[in-house]
């Protein structure tokens, strides 16, 4: 009976293979009106003017909202999220592609033409775009996670140790601006009636988008609804609310009109955020034996100019526990540029900061001559030496272990350059990977009717990772019915209330609520029946009532609920629930963890890189869904790969201007990219990190992907490439 | 598996009213221009008439006009493949074809593809084989499976790779959509 833990298919399924689960943009609304974002071509200055004739005597055009004529909203208000602004509240520019004027016309076609035609006068300044040549005006972010810890950590004195010690590294990695490029672009419908508003938008986060919207108009948050049943993928940059939203009811609200707005994929570049650029200084040491003596792990992030708000990059955070080393400091510094604010991107902080540590961790055990798994459980941390906590569950050894035997890493060769495949270098390359295990607050309704039928709602978001499908399961075993005659509900601010679907917490903070909502509603159908007197219950213990297969079942018989209801004049019984965390933080260090193991296959002659074999062995607690749970890392894997290959975006530095923003030069993985991938889950069930002791599998398996593969590539090739994306000019002259 | 729905549809299907509440808005059919175009589309063996305009994308067409929201757009610039649709039995990519050139020609749609309500093989594979997660990209994935198993292109995995490759799935479902083609080419 029990569904959880099974590869069943996803209850969403049928409407996403015929074509029918509607996303942002697809609903239709009467007298429905398109409008569409002009952008600065300049990076830093001022506007100077505008020059509107052609644009406006275009055919369709409805209204060109400019800097000049835009809706003033209340300042500082909004304030839930990072994202400040562009609003077309100022003439300021500070960054190429930033919003300057949104055109709306009948038609997109004609909203796209005439949004062409759109000219812009500048006063142009100096922008600052390249990052490395202002690394020395770095500075610490002013609210490093939001406050809830400094920037900057140490234990023990990493100087003196490193200077003791063995064998040292002292490197420099770095990694560059990435671009989340879900399939479906950003996209808006915004619909005002009198004072309220509702918004159909592609977001990870409906509540933050409610509470974003009602401060810039200034109404309360009840008087926004936002709606969003499918995601076409977030991966990070539809979790902030960003300005295209708020133009959208901007524009609606001054035409009057319901209005679309979706991003072109050029404008996913500027508009909704990006991995940034981080340059990451390691300094680290061991001893003759592997053990690691000494880390020191600096991080620096390219971010926006301050007016559009912070974000900084929390790569060395992983440093500070993940080995056992007495002697570690991490800090983080951001750098003002002219670019967009950036984002959380799949594995914000580990996916960058991950690519760094493992790399080194491979280059020290290479320098003591050890294997680099050897070396990695040598150094491993039974307790998390930083927060002085014992891990909730950890399961990496298991994962060491298990990875390995499925890869046969045993029979990896010692040295470099050392299996060669006719013209092609052979290489072996593993990595460690770590993820925090989050959890906020979460509510869900549960409603059972009389013919047995379970209604359950949570205002959360499903962004493809599965949501639908295993809170039904959870759902389902928690009052013993088939996961068929559960139908799950989400996606609408209306219902109660969800956090943001990142930092892979959803399943972690959703599924307690499910859990609870669906025990209450089974507590009061037990209530019930021990108050029926014909059903001779009253002293019978509450827990000895079992609700199961729509009945409650006693210690002498049954009654079906559908009778049970109607002996009370019900037609269903309700009940809500909240659940949040508990004190699990305080007590443990809570985290998923994994290993890679990747063979690639690089041509002797021409640096070609090919990805050939791939083993991820993965603990992610309990497994709500084997088959969802597997795609979610066969996902993350091949976002690791993209970033380990393929991904970079490029910026002209002369104006700023990303030279890449489409999806032909920005280079994501392909089908042909992708080879054959084992996930092994390795076997975890505890219940110190939550209630269902869930971890959460979305950014896990992208960590340690890009380590594993440069690994790989300096097994194969003797060459140490310590950036990403590996290119093949990277590696050409091996042979 | 199929008998939970989803939010979705309960609260606003395609091309309905998103709910009952909303004052009707000002008439809004769009000016008509010099240069509209008067055309009939065969979408899924049925006449599909409809006022374009010259540079009017099929993509656009069926998205903006028709309501056939199955058919996605992600990059409007042929990179993606999330549009694809076929043309007289052809794979195309419905954002580089004029919707005035696809006059007199067979259009199929993902909408299409199912009979009577039963899944094409190639859908149910996909289901089977859990070939997509957010499910944007997946009416793309589907209508060149079916096009490359038509063509014969779906004899080993390596070949399935390089003939699927002109649809990007950013979630990485790769090797199950894979999986599925090489289910749903077998069982064929």
């Amino acid at each position: 009976m029990a569904s959880i833990g099974k590869p069943i298919d996803r209850v969403d399924g049928h409407l996403k293979v015929t074509g029918r689960a509607t996303y942002a943009a697809e609903f239709a609304l009467p007298g429905l009106v398109h409008a569409v974002l002009v952008q600065s071509t300049i990076a830093a200055g001022k506007i100077t003017g505008f020059d509107l004739a052609a644009a406006q005597s275009m055919p369709g055009v409805l209204l060109i909202i400019t800097p000049d004529n835009a809706l003033r909203l209340p300042t500082g208000k909004g304030g839930s999220q990072p994202v400040k602004g562009p609003l077309l509240q100022d003439h300021d520019v500070v960054f190429n592609g930033q919003h300057v004027a949104v055109v709306v016309a009948d038609t997109l076609d004609r909203a796209l033409a005439a949004a062409a035609r759109v000219k812009v006068q500048y006063r142009r300044d100096e922008a600052v775009t390249d990052m490395d040549a202002v690394l020395a005006q770095a500075y610490v972010p002013k609210s490093f996670r939001n406050g809830a810890r400094p920037a900057d950590s140490r234990r023990g004195d990493p100087d003196t140790a490193y200077q003791a010690a063995f064998a040292k590294l002292d490197a420099t990695y770095v990694t560059p601006i990435e671009h989340h490029n879900p399939m479906e672009p950003h996209a808006t419908i915004a619909r005002w009636e009198g004072d309220r508003l509702t918004v159909w938008t592609a977001t990870q986060g409906i509540s933050t988008a409610q509470r974003t919207l009602a401060g810039h108009f200034g109404i309360d948050p009840a008087q926004v609804r936002v709606i969003c049943p499918f995601v076409g993928g977030g991966f990070g940059c539809k979790g902030n609310t960003w300005p295209p939203v708020t133009l959208a009811a901007m524009a609606a609200k001054m035409t009057g009109r319901p209005v679309k707005l979706v991003l072109t994929r050029a404008q996913m570049f500027t508009s909704n955020g990006y991995r940034p650029r981080t340059v990451q200084k390691i300094r680290a040491a061991a001893e003759t034996d592997g053990a690691l003596q000494s880390l020191r792990h600096d991080g620096f992030n390219l971010t926006s100019q301050a007016m559009l708000g912070e974000f900084s990059e929390p790569v060395a955070l992983a440093s500070e526990f993940l080995y056992a080393c007495p002697n570690v400091a991490v800090s983080h510094k951001v750098v003002a540029t002219n670019m967009s604010l950036p984002t959380y991107m799949r594995a914000p902080g580990e996916a960058s900061g991950m690519f760094a540590l493992e790399s080194a961790i491979d280059e020290l055990a290479a320098t003591v001559r050890m294997d680099p798994l050897a070396f990695r459980m040598r150094n491993y941390a039974e307790n998390d030496a930083h927060e002085g906590k014992p891990y909730a569950s950890k399961a990496l050894m298991a994962c060491y272990t298990q990875g390995a035997r499925a890869f046969g890493w045993e029979g990896r060769a010692a040295g470099t350059r050392a299996t060669r495949d006719g013209n092609v270098l052979v290489g072996w390359g593993m990595a460690t990977a770590t993820y925090p295990t989050n959890r906020q607050s979460a509510a869900a309704r549960v409603r059972i009717g009389a013919d047995g039928s379970v209604l359950v709602q949570s205002g959360t978001q499903d962004l493809g990772t599965g949501t639908y499908t295993v809170m039904s399961q959870v759902a389902a075993d928690a009052l013993g019915v088939p996961v068929s005659r559960i139908r799950f509900e989400l996606g609408d601010s209306a219902l109660p209330h969800a956090p943001v679907s990142g930092g892979s917490s959803t399943v972690p903070s959703v599924a307690p609520a499910v859990a609870a909502a669906c025990a209450a509603a089974a507590g009061k159908l037990r209530d019930m029946a021990r108050a029926d007197p014909q059903l001779g219950w009253g002293d019978v213990d509450a827990s000895s009532l079992q609700v199961q297969d729509g009945a409650v079942i006693g210690p002498d018989r049954r009654i079906g609920i559908a009778a049970l209801l109607a002996r009370h004049g019900q037609s269903s019984v309700e009940a809500v629930a909240e659940s949040g965390p508990g004190d699990e933080k305080k007590r443990f260090s809570l985290h998923a963890f994994g290993a890679h193991f990747v063979e690639v296959r690089v041509d002797a002659e021409l640096g070609e890189i090919r990805v050939a074999r791939y083993v991820g062995a993965f603990d992610i607690g309990r497994t709500l869904n084997a088959k969802t749970a597997r795609s979610q890392l066969i996902g993350g894997i091949t976002y690791g790969i993209g970033m380990a290959l393929l991904e970079e975006t490029h910026v002209d530095g002369e104006t700023g201007r990303i030279v890449n923003a489409n999806i032909a030069e920005y280079l994501v993985p392909v089908h042909a990219d992708v080879p054959a991938i084992e996930t092994i889950l390795v076997e975890n069930q505890e219940s110190r990190s939550n209630p269902l002791g869930v971890k959460g599998a979305g950014e896990l398996p992208m960590v340690g992907v890009a380590a594993a593969i440069a690994n790989a590539v300096y097994h194969a090739t003797g060459v140490r490439v310590r950036k990403v994306p590996i290119r093949i000019e990277d590696v050409l002259g091996s042979a | 598996m199929l008998g939970a729905t989803v939010t979705g549809l309960a609260l606003a299907p395609q091309r309905s009213r998103a709910d009952d509440t909303s004052p009707a808005p000002a008439p809004a059919a769009p000016v008509r221009s010099a240069e509209a175009v008067d055309i009939v589309l065969q979408v899924n063996g049925s006449p599909l008439p409809l006022t374009v305009e010259p540079r009017t994308s099929l993509l656009d067409a069926l998205r903006e006009q028709a309501g056939l929201n199955g058919t996605k757009k992600g990059c409007d610039r042929g990179s993606c493949g999330a549009c694809t649709v076929h043309v007289d039995g052809r794979r195309v990519v419905s954002c580089l074809t004029l919707a005035v050139r696809a006059q007199g020609k067979a259009i199929t749609t993902i909408e299409g593809l199912a009979v009577n309500g039963t899944l094409h093989p190639v859908q149910a594979a996909f289901v089977a084989q859990d070939g997509f997660q957010c499910g944007y990209c997946t009416p793309g994935q589907i209508m060149s499976a079916v096009a490359l198993i038509e063509e014969g292109h779906a004899g080993s995995d390596a070949e399935i790779r390089s003939w699927m490759s002109g649809n990007i799935c950013r979630c990485g479902a790769y090797p199950n959509i894979v999986a599925a083609i090489r289910d749903a080419a077998q069982e064929g």
